[in-house]
């Protein structure tokens, strides 16, 4: 579980989160929404220590994780997966690599063993046939999967995920959400995910935060978000055509 | 102020460097690597550059010694001199600090602006250590291609005098052993150690602590060259002022 509270972060004269509190449990889907611009990833890295926050506190399973320092911070970070949004990959380091890279840091297997649990969240992500690629040498849909495999590979505590199906296809997009939230599932662990995908919404939207212009502005979880009257969030709920659409015909019947 | 700021930077850097070192292992394997990128790697053109240089030193020596007085040994001599003391360690340097520096702060910095230093932050991952203690140890072996700039320098300043028609084999070679102080080695060894590691370290800080995009990496690269050869040029005024005078 991590909690964040009275979380404020700006840059120079610009605050852009304004105080945030809420929490994110062990063994859900937790997703952080809102426009473009509105502080999502700022708070997910502010949540890592990326950016050191200006005040409040965060704390991973009642640990203060921003009091400590870098040095003390590294038990914890070794435990956390993290998917950036332009994901970040090792450019000098073959898909494989990228991989198996945490493994390599962390733990002492061999070099056959950790080839071989990396092949099985490379099977995960539906990643084949690139193993031995450069990440410039793929597209960026597959080098999101392969962040997303990397972030696994060493089964996190904590799996942060910026964005992790933006520029994918709608049918690996719901791949993607459906692995996240079975390894959620499966490990017990707590993931936070940044969207502004209104189908991740529906299906994984365990616990859901909106974002305002660097405000919570609404908490809830994927049934409530479609049936409250915040006009913030059906704002953003309903600005997709399809929506509207489902929102009529909701409203016809 | 920003200069002080940035030197003080500079040497919390370096100290972050060496404490909370990563994995042996992969360690190791990154310290070959840039082995072969930073040292095999400039030894074609060092050789090149060397070796022509040398010969344009020993010409220009002879076609400006017109004085019938002056012994053509003089022209072995002075190539020996200019290519020890100054041409391999500090020329070189200031070209490597092209070549080797904008490599380095181009690589670091596009990891900077692609989140890839991120990335091994959130591992928990020291990644001034992970990134820049292997450039350092590599650019260890530096001396080693300032020997072989030194003895190509000699060689090309050689041919070009003795197959060039200026002085015979005999007279070169007894000017190259004129007056031979051993220490001019040692004190050519001593500044490119410390240039080896300003080559690493400065072009490493451009990287890493530089901010925004692709035009900002290129801007960086350029930024850190010319803080790399200044840095070249003053410390070698300091030591050389400190060890020959
Ligand atoms: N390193 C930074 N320095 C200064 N300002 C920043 C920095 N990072 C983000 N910001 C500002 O913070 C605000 C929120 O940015 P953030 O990246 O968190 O948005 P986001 O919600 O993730 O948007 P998107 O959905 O497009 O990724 C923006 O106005 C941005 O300009
Ligand atoms: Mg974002």
């Amino acid at each position: 579980m991590i909690e964040v509270r009275e979380l404020r972060k700006g840059f120079g004269d610009v605050e852009v989160l304004k105080g945030l509190t809420t929490s994110f449990d062990k063994g859900k889907t937790n997703l952080i929404i809102g426009q473009s611009g509105s502080g999502k990833t700022v708070f997910i890295k502010s949540m890592l220590g990326l950016f050191r926050p200006d005040s409040g506190k965060i704390l991973y399973d009642g640990i203060c994780y921003s009091d400590l320092d870098f040095e003390e911070q590294r038990a914890i970070r070794e435990k956390i997966g993290m998917v950036f949004q332009g994901s970040a990959l090792f450019d000098s380091m073959t898909v494989e690599e990228n991989i198996m890279f945490p493994l390599q840091m962390f733990t002492k297997m061999k070099k056959t063993e950790m080839r071989e649990r990396a092949n099985v969240v490379i099977d995960r992500v539906n990643l084949e046939n690139a193993n031995h690629k450069l990440p410039s040498e793929i597209s960026g849909g597959m080098q999101k999967r392969v962040a997303i495999a990397r972030a696994i590979v060493n089964n996190p505590r904590y799996l942060f995920c910026d964005e992790p199906n933006s520029g994918l296809d709608p049918h690996t997009a719901t791949v993607i959400d459906n692995l996240i939230q079975e390894i959620t599932k499966e490990f017990n662990i707590t993931t936070i995910i940044n969207t502004h995908d209104m189908n991740s919404v529906m299906e994984i939207g365990e616990k859901i935060v909106f974002l305002k212009e660097g405000n919570l502005a609404w908490e809830g979880d994927k049934t409530q978000i479609f049936r409250t009257d915040n006009e913030e969030v059906t704002n953003f709920v309903y600005s997709s055509n399809l929506f509207k659409m489902v929102r009529k015909a909701q409203n016809a019947q | 102020m920003t200069y002080l700021h940035d030197i003080g930077k500079y040497f919390l850097m370096i100290k972050e460097t060496f404490v909370k070192p990563t994995k042996g292992k992969v360690l190791r394997v990154l310290i070959f690597k840039e082995i072969d990128d930073l040292i095999i790697g400039s030894l074609g053109i060092v050789a090149f550059i060397s070796f022509f240089v040398g010969g344009v030193v020993a010409i220009q020596t002879a076609l400006n010694l017109t004085n019938p007085i002056i012994p053509k040994e003089l022209i072995g001599f002075a190539s020996r001199q200019s290519v020890i003391l100054e041409f391999a360690p500090t020329f070189l340097s200031i070209i490597m600090a092209g070549k080797v520096g904008s490599f380095i702060t181009s690589s670091i910095g596009t990891m900077r602006v692609t989140e890839q230093i991120d990335a091994l932050e959130v591992m928990g991952i020291n990644s001034l250590n992970y990134l820049v203690f292997p450039k350092i140890v590599a650019m260890c072996f530096y001396p080693f291609v300032i020997a072989i700039a030194m003895f190509l320098g000699i060689l090309g300043a050689y041919i070009a005098a003795v197959y060039g028609g200026f002085t015979t084999a005999d007279q070169f070679l007894t000017g190259l052993k004129d007056d031979f102080i051993p220490f001019h080695i040692s004190y050519a060894f001593i500044k490119t150690f410390i240039f080896s590691f300003l080559l690493a370290t400065i072009p490493s800080f451009h990287g890493f602590y530089m901010r925004g995009g692709a035009l900002e990496v290129g801007k960086a690269s350029t930024t850190s060259f010319v803080w790399t050869s200044v840095s070249i040029i003053v410390v070698n005024y300091f030591i050389t002022q400190m060890l020959l005078s």
